[in-house]
Parts: C-alpha cells; structure tokens; sequence
C-alpha cells in the first residue's frame, strides 16, 4: 500500500474539462489521496479464441502509446506497476469475442489499472470488459489498431451503487483501420469515461457509440474526443442516455478535431437524452473544431426531452398501460445501441437492468 | 351488442391564447354492426372527434356525455378505453423507435385480452392478419412505424383492428394517403373486422372514394363542430355532387 504523492496538476474543478465533476466523489483519484492497493481485478472470463495472446507484463517494458493531459490517466500512466497486454495476431479474424471482466474488485483500496489492446494488421477482433461489483478504479485502456485492422470494443459498466470509475479509452487507429466502440453506463456512483480516437493513417474510421441510464444520484460522465489529422477518415458518435430521479447527473462531451492536414474528413456526432423526472440534470455540449474546409461533411446534433406524448398516446391506445408503455418506448430507445452488441445473453440482461432502473425510478 | 354513445360532446384545445372550443355539441349513436360516415371539410372537427373520444390528453371535454355500453369513458384512461372495446385507427400513426411490430402487437393483446395469448396460435393469427393485408412476413420485424410508407401505415393500423378485435372503431382518414389498390386491401380488411366482431363503425373520411369499398349505413355531415345534416347513404352521393359549400357558408 502507498499513499500517492501529487505529483501533478490536481484539478480544483474550474478547468473545462472537470467543470461538471463532482470531484469530492472521485475518493480521492484526482489528487493522489486515495490509497491504492495492489489489486488486478482484469482476468479473462472465457477461453480465449486462437490468435489472441494475453500477459501481464511490466510497466516500462510496454510506455504509454499517448500522452494525455489527464491528471488521472497520467497518475496511471506513471505509478500502475503492470499491462495487461491483450495482442491479436496479424491475418486473424476472430470468430469469438474476447471476453475480459473485473470480478475482483472492492473499495477498501483503489486500483490503477493500464491496459493494453494491440490488433495486429489485417485482423479482426471484438473485445467486451464487463465491470461488475463496486470498486474505486482509475484505468488507461489504449488501443492500437493496425492498418487494415479491424476492432469492436465494448465496455460494460454495470457496476454496483458504490463504484468510482474514471477511465480513458484511447484509440489509435492506422490507416484502413476499423475502429467501434460501444459504451454501457448502468451502474455506479460516479464514472467518467473519456472516450480518444487518434487516426494515424488515412482511410480510418472510427465508431463511437453509447448509452446510459442515470437514476437518483449517480454522476455518469462520457467525454469524446475525436482527434482528425489524416486524410479521408470518417467518425461517428452516438450516444443516448436516459435519466430518472433527484440529482441524476449526466455529462456528454464530444470534441471533434479537424487538423488542416485532414482534408475528406467525414464526421458527425448525435446525443440524445430522455429525461424521465424532474429533479435530473443531462448536460450536452458538442464541439467542433474545423481548420480545413476542404471535407466531406461535419455536423453533430444534441437533443434534451421528456417522453413523446405521441407516443405513449398510441400505445396506450392500444390498450397498453402507462407503465408499460414507458417502458416499450426506453427499451426501443436504447434498443438501437444495445442489438449492436450480437450477445444476446449479455443484450438481454442489460435490457433487464435497464427495466429494474426504471421501477427504482418510478417508486421515487 | 354494444352501443357508443356520444351526448352534447363539447371539446376545446388549449392553445397559448387561451382554450378554443372545437366541437360545439355533438350527438350521435354507433351501434354494434352499424356503420357511421362522418363527413366534412377540412377543419370541421372531424379528427377532434377521433381523438377526444379515444381520450387524447390534448383535448378537453368542457361538457357532454361519452359512453361504451353505459360506461363513462370519460372517467377512464386511453388504455382502459381501449381495454372497454374501442379502438382508434389514426390518420397519422405514430413512429415508436427501437419497438418491433411483433412485440408492440403481442404486448397490445397480452393488455387487452388480461394474459398472454399462446404463443403457436398467436404467430399463427398475426400471420395470417398480416398476409390478408398483403403484408410481407418481414414486416413484423420492424419497427413500429418507422420509416413505412403511407400505404404500409394504414395496413398496419387496419391489421391491429383485425387482431385485437374491437367492438367499436373509429377510423379516422384511413383512405387518405392510399392508392386505388391499398385502398381496396384496407378496405377489405375493414370488412372483415366488421364480419367477424359485428364491429360498429365510425368512418371518417373527406372523400367519398372510401364508401365505395366500405357501405356506411348513416352519412352524417360535420361542419362548423358539429353535426349539420344526416341521412342515408343517399347524403354521401349528394355530397359528391355538390361538395361541402352549402354547410360551410351555412
């Protein structure tokens, strides 16, 4: 056990980036006063497919892909010991997913955890990280993608009430690349996930996709950057979330770069929130920064509402009572980002948890 | 044998100047295996009608009457309206994203019938609503709505009549938006809903068109908010000829 020392700039909660972060929840991961132990909670849930290769390895014998101006992910970045290093062969096209989970968390002490995801040319991979249980985590997950490759990377965040949960995701995807990524928030008191793509080489494109469910005062926090500095790639974004009860806090941030040299740039981001009480807050704030005109479309849209009257009328009208017909409508509206996932036990359990969100919500 | 009864019915809107009266007093009787044409010009309050029966929150019943086989709708919820026998065939069906057709219509029957119907029977029954209608079988896999034609629309509406079997419907435009041949298939579909449930009508349309496939019983004219002339089918030729002006200037 050691007590970390702040080394760097710890955030007051005046900067951009930490304006909306409640920063007294985060158990002291921002400014180094958490005590973290040396718990690996990562582990891979079933075996894995032929082509995949997964160590743990020490930390300087694998540095940082990025730099990030985080101070949390720098503290990882600095102090995690180890890397849990997942390397997919090049030429292979898995036809199972990677299955990895925290099981083994707690929050007698905090965890700072480095992952490492290399997807070698030509392959094609899924990875899914299910995070269960409570725990205090601080994670950098980077992945690489090399040319040609192509990566799903889904994450699980279907922690327990107590979870602290500050993670980035940093993609660098080369050129030819695939790059989607698909984020569940359902769970925890505070996460705060920072989605990154780089694109390295032209002809990249990248997928971020989301939901999450926010119920009385959970803080769920997605901020994402998309970073365009090579010709024709081409981003996505599309998050949708839904919140229910007193303080339900949620925070979308999407930050779209375009660099003068990223001409055929090709992107557009969507967020959209249900808000299904009073008393719950969602904050949505798209950017766009534009340096070159020569692209082929850029545009992002952010929407804030409550249940489409309409909506419910018709089903109702079909004899299809209130209750009911609120919960058809959420589940149609996560539906859309949920089927990607094709694991039907893992899409069936997150439904379920979405349906006992919104009975906690409505006994409130 | 059910009978919808519709008394002194006066209805408003709220709008940000104030509520504004739409229907000024209507009275009309649907009986079991009966069926009513309502028929007017834009804006009469033909749709008001629809809706504020169907119990829409938007629409205020300042006074009148509204009963189902002497029950007050007025005191139940859209779905308790539903659940009483009535059914609403919109003009405008409603997009419900992420809600596939197969589980909306199982959830409907599972609420109006008071448990699960069966599955083998049920597959078989929405099979055979969705071929009468000259649907493709991969129609129930989508989404409620989203992104059907006009056409598919109404076949979908006319669908859930047959399946959830209503003793009173009321269609509201149900021709508008169709071809000559959709409009035939509708129809029919209507038909046999009528053939099969002795279901009462209440037909809404601008047109005439519509009452050659569907043989209304009472034409009723509907101008200014409320009832103006009434006959039998006869008035409906008539209104062929001559159009709404006399009513409307009336």
């Amino acid at each position: 056990m050691s007590l970390l020392t702040t080394n760097y700039l710890t955030p007051t909660g005046r900067e951009e980036a930490w304006r909306f972060t409640p920063l007294n929840r985060l158990a002291g991961l921002h400014d180094g006063t958490s005590i973290t132990g040396d718990r690996k909670s990562l582990g891979v849930r079933k075996a894995l497919p032929p082509g995949v290769n997964i160590s743990r390895v020490s930390a300087e014998l694998v540095p940082s892909d990025s730099v990030s101006d985080d101070a949390i992910t720098q503290r990882v970045q600095s102090e995690a010991a180890d890397v849990f290093l997942v390397e997919v062969a090049p030429n292979h096209s898995l036809q199972e997913p990677i299955y990895l989970d925290r099981q083994r968390s707690g929050m007698d002490s905090a965890e700072l955890s480095r992952v490492r995801i290399n997807v070698g040319l030509h392959s094609q991979a899924t990875v899914i990280v299910e995070n269960v249980g409570n725990a205090i985590l601080a994670e950098d997950v980077e992945i690489v993608l090399s040319p040609g490759a192509t990566l799903t990377f889904i994450t699980l965040q279907e922690w327990g009430p107590d979870s602290v949960h500050a993670a980035r995701h940093h993609a660098t995807v080369g050129a030819d690349a695939t790059f989607k990524s698909i984020t569940v928030t359902v769970g925890g008191s505070l996460v705060r996930l920072l989605p990154r793509v780089d694109f390295s080489g032209p002809g990249s494109s990248a997928e971020l996709v989301g939901v999450y469910f926010a119920t009385a005062g959970q803080h769920f926090e997605h901020r994402m950057h998309v970073d365009h500095g090579v010709p024709r790639a081409k981003s996505r974004v599309n998050y949708k979330g839904a919140l229910a009860g007193d303080k339900a806090h949620t925070v979308w941030i999407g930050d779209v770069y375009i660099r003068a040299a990223a001409e055929g740039t090709d992107t557009y981001e969507l967020n959209r929130n249900l808000l299904l009480s009073d008393g719950a807050r969602a904050d949505s704030v798209p950017n766009l920064e534009i340096e070159t005109g020569e692209i082929v479309g850029a545009g992002h849209a952010s929407t804030t509402g409550r249940f489409d009257d309409e909506q419910l009328f018709y089903l109702m009208s079909r004899g299809i009572p209130m209750d009911q017909a609120r919960r058809l409508v959420v589940r149609g509206f996560f539906s859309e980002i949920i089927s990607q996932i094709h694991d039907e036990v893992i899409e069936e359990r997150l439904m379920g948890r979405i349906d006992s969100e919104l009975d906690k919500a409505g006994q409130q | 044998m059910s009978t919808l009864e519709i008394r002194g019915l006066e209805v408003s809107v709220t709008t940000e100047k104030g509520p504004i009266e739409i229907l000024k007093g209507v009275d009309l009787t649907i009986r079991s295996g009966e069926t009513h044409a309502i028929m007017g010009p834009n804006g009469s309050g033909k749709s008001t009608l629809a809706y504020a029966i169907a119990g829409h929150p938007k629409y205020t019943i300042t006074r009148g009457s509204l009963t189902l086989d002497g029950e007050n709708l007025l005191e139940m919820k859209v779905d308790e309206r539903a659940k009483a026998g009535l059914f609403l065939a919109m003009q405008y069906p409603v997009e419900v994203p992420g809600v596939s057709v197969s589980n909306f219509l199982r959830t409907a029957a599972t609420a109006l019938r008071g448990e699960a119907p069966k599955l083998r029977t049920w597959v078989g029954e929405v099979k055979s609503a969705m071929k009468a209608l000259n649907m493709d079988a991969s129609f129930s896999e989508r989404n409620v709505n989203e992104g059907f034609s006009g056409g598919e629309k109404k076949r979908h509406e006319i669908m859930q009549l047959e399946l959830l079997k209503p003793k009173i419907a009321i269609l509201d435009e149900t021709d508008s938006g169709l071809d000559v041949d959709a409009l035939k298939i509708v129809s029919e579909g209507v038909n046999r809903a009528k053939e099969a449930n002795d279901l009462g009508i209440l037909l809404i349309t601008h047109y005439t068109r519509i009452l050659r496939y569907i043989k209304p019983d009472f034409v009723h004219v509907f101008a200014n908010g409320h009832i103006v002339e009434e006959g039998g089918p006869e008035l409906a030729e008539k209104l062929e000829e001559h159009g709404y002006v006399e009513y409307v200037n009336s």
